[in-house]
């Protein structure tokens, strides 16, 4: 094994490791504003470590603009695409999970679900 | 059974709980999550197929698809506040 082959091993195993948090964030968290936190975050960083595992397994100027390219997009772009799904999501009504403390959102001219979700913390949902 | 199948294995699954929440996600929001979720995967797949295959045109999809995952993305969350209306 060259060390080559274990930096990319490692960069491919924290790449998967993270989209795998994604995963279990996906199934597990309570609302879609966390889902998207989960997706939006974790998902975007495994595929950046996922891609410079490749570029390190496969080394060439070529590919090095390539991936460059695609992991400056994904880290720029991830971010707006979450952000925009959210803000979607509110206007469109979506539910906040009962944990929720803060909703600066909330108002007359949001359109949003509006008020504070009612009824106290719930802790028992908390382990996502 | 080379790391690389392993990595491609793990994905497989998460492509799985992708459509799983695709499938019972209660608002539009959650499937519009779970299909950006399923775009990220499949990125990750070209990337890894693109060493396991040795086939290095895959990298340049994986560049276009980044773009147009994003596009796709922004469509969506257009899609899902209209909807709303």
């Amino acid at each position: 094994m060259t060390p080559a082959t274990v930096v990319a091993g490692a960069l491919l195993a924290t790449g998967a490791a993270l989209m795998a948090v994604a995963a279990l964030g996906l199934v597990r968290l309570p609302d879609v504003y966390h889902r998207m936190n989960a997706v939006a975050k974790a998902a975007s960083l495994g595929l950046v470590c996922v891609l410079l595992g490749v570029l390190v397994l496969m080394p060439s100027w070529r590919n090095a603009a390539v991936i460059g390219a695609a992991v400056l997009l994904q880290l720029f772009t991830a971010p707006v695409g979450g952000f925009a799904l959210a803000r979607a999501a509110y206007r469109a009504g979506a539910p906040l999970a009962r944990i929720t403390c803060y909703d600066r959102l909330a108002g007359p001219a949001a359109g949003g679900p509006g008020g504070p979700p009612s009824g106290p913390p719930d802790q028992e949902e908390d382990d996502g | 059974m080379t790391p690389l199948d392993i990595v491609l294995a793990a994905l497989g699954l998460a492509m799985l709980v992708a459509v799983v929440r695709l499938i019972a996600g209660p608002t539009d929001a959650d499937r519009a999550v779970a299909v950006d979720y399923g775009f990220f995967v499949t990125v990750a797949v070209l990337a890894v197929l693109a060493v396991r295959l040795d086939e290095r045109s895959l990298l340049d999809l994986v560049l276009v698809a980044t773009l147009v995952g994003f596009l796709a993305t922004v469509a969506l969350a257009r899609l899902v506040q209209r909807r709303s209306r």
